[in-house]
């Protein structure tokens, strides 16, 4: 019998909910300024571009390339402990923004910057639903 | 106007580094060193007018500023850069020196990074941490270690920086630290005893990783002209600038991972100093991480982008080296004081009180500071 220990979860705010609720029915929402069109991640309350705080939310296309990565040995938080060593894999959405999610179905010793991607989504046994990348089916 | 040597570090003060040592609060300790500055100084608490105290983790601003007793406070503030904070605090001192508004500003920190909270946890305590903390921390991204290492890891692929020219950091920084005489990290260390360390977050062994340490540090800055009828031989600050990246809210969402604040305060602070990297004797740079230091040392132009893996080799950064770095051995070797000690050793090697680990004729260095959201913050100063 193993003990098992809860993972941190997301604590969204106003800002942010319609992120969380798009990944619980598989969609990744970028957010997008409703005065000048660019789109930000993670969401916040106002534009960076152009300081509007008008915004609508643009579904990504899933596809990504690899920005960077680490493979994470040390659990800094013993709900991690059970699956490390995880990758931390950081990406470039095809819409121009990054994001981050776990590696799934890959050995790291094969990623290279550039390398093509794909989004996916798992359900934590937390609850929240968390983006996930794997390797791009050709 | 410029903040060209309007003001002075007058006094220093430290207490003992090394786990075990230190007993009681982050406040007790701020204050322990805080009355070491002053004394260093040749001046009183009572003429203290100005405080920027750092505030991170247990010790709030409030909290020291309600508690030192100082009779006629004209000036307090905090900089809101995690371990840029330290040295933009001089900036802020300065600026308030030269308005006028006050002579004497004491900057203290105390910290209980070891017998308090550890970093694991603390991270995602920190209100400045929310956004790391919404949409990191449940993937697993939890600490500095992890936060960090895709820049290095970037780096790496792009300029073919190894972890064996990383591992030249932390030993010259530990070769520093046992010349010290007050470091929590006194065996010798190899590139060899480096690279058979564990694997914390890849790239980053054990020994590219800072400590977490209890103990407090504290600075007087007063104004130049004040400064030459005090204790100890007076050391002007020539610059002193801050820096942000671009949309700073956490590292993966910066444009260019890999730039940093540093890149938009050196060259402003070179301006205001009149000088060159080249003109540098001695530098203490903020080395929360190794590849921390190997990148500023790029954006101050020590060298050029990308190369600051091969600046680094063959004991670039020791004593004797090209350019001798974190003499009194830094974050990663003598203790985690936010960067609050690296000024300590600056103003003591420029008065040449560095004991063992003195830099020859040292007259002109600079020390930086480097912030968790990408923040930079740099000083030069000259013995004058």
């Amino acid at each position: 019998m193993s003990e098992t220990f809860t993972k941190p979860v997301p604590h969204p705010t106003p800002d942010t909910q319609p992120y969380w609720d798009g990944l619980a029915r598989g969609e990744f929402l970028i957010q997008r300024c409703k005065d000048c069109g660019k789109l930000r991640h993670y969401p916040r309350p106002v534009c960076d571009g152009c300081w509007s705080m008008a915004h609508d939310w643009a579904p990504a296309s899933g596809r990504a390339t690899v920005q960077s990565w680490t493979v994470c040995h040390h659990p800094f938080h013993i709900g991690f402990k059970a699956e490390s060593p995880y990758v931390l894999l950081t990406v470039d959405l095809a819409e121009g923004v990054r994001a981050m999610g776990q590696l799934r179905d890959m050995d790291p010793a094969g990623l290279r910057l550039g390398l093509a991607m794909e989004l996916g989504f798992e359900r934590t046994a937390e609850g929240p639903v968390l983006p996930v990348f794997r390797p791009a089916r050709q | 106007m410029s903040l060209f040597e309007k003001a002075a570090i007058t006094g220093i003060g430290e207490t003992a580094h090394g786990r075990g040592l230190q007993h009681g609060s982050a406040l007790s300790l701020q204050m322990q060193a805080a009355l070491a500055a002053i004394a260093d100084a040749g001046l009183s608490p009572r003429d203290i007018d100005g405080v920027i105290p750092v505030a991170t983790g247990a010790a709030v601003a409030e909290d020291f500023i309600t508690n030192f007793g100082i009779p006629d406070l004209r000036f307090s503030a905090t900089t809101p850069m995690g371990g840029a904070s330290c040295v933009a605090a001089i900036q802020a001192a300065a600026a308030a020196i030269a308005a006028g508004i006050c002579r004497h500003v004491l900057l203290p920190i105390g910290r209980t990074g070891y017998s308090g909270t550890r970093i694991g946890a603390r991270v995602h305590e920190m209100p400045q941490f929310r956004t790391i903390g919404e949409f990191e921390l449940p993937l697993g991204n939890i600490a500095p270690a992890q936060i960090y290492a895709p820049m290095a890891r970037r780096h790496m692929e792009l300029y073919g920086t190894t972890s064996r020219q990383l591992a030249e950091i932390a030993v010259t920084t530990r070769q520093h630290a046992i010349l010290n005489g007050n470091a929590a990290m006194t065996k010798p260390l190899t590139i060899e005893d480096h690279q058979a360390s564990r694997m914390i977050a890849d790239p980053f062994h054990l020994f590219d990783c800072s400590l977490e340490s209890d103990g407090g540090a504290a600075v007087v800055v007063s104004s130049a002209a004040a400064a030459r009828d005090l204790r100890q031989p007076r050391v002007l600050v020539m610059g002193v600038a801050e820096g942000h990246p671009d949309s700073p809210s956490v590292i993966t969402q910066r444009p260019d991972i890999l730039k940093i604040g540093l890149a938009k305060a050196a060259p402003r602070v070179f301006a205001m100093a009149g000088v060159k990297p080249a003109d540098i004797q001695v530098a203490e740079i903020y080395d929360c991480f190794t590849y921390v230091v190997l990148r500023q040392l790029e954006e101050i132009g020590f060298c050029a982008q990308g190369e600051g893996g091969a600046f680094v080799e063959n004991g670039a950064l020791a004593l004797g080296g090209r350019l001798p770095v974190n003499t009194h051995g830094g974050l990663l070797s003598q203790a985690h004081l936010a960067g609050m000690n690296h000024i300590v050793e600056l103003v003591r090697q420029l008065r040449g009180q560095g004991g063992a680990a003195q830099v020859a004729g040292a007259t002109i260095g600079l020390v930086t500071g480097y912030g968790d959201m990408g923040d930079g913050s740099i000083a030069i100063m000259r013995r004058g």
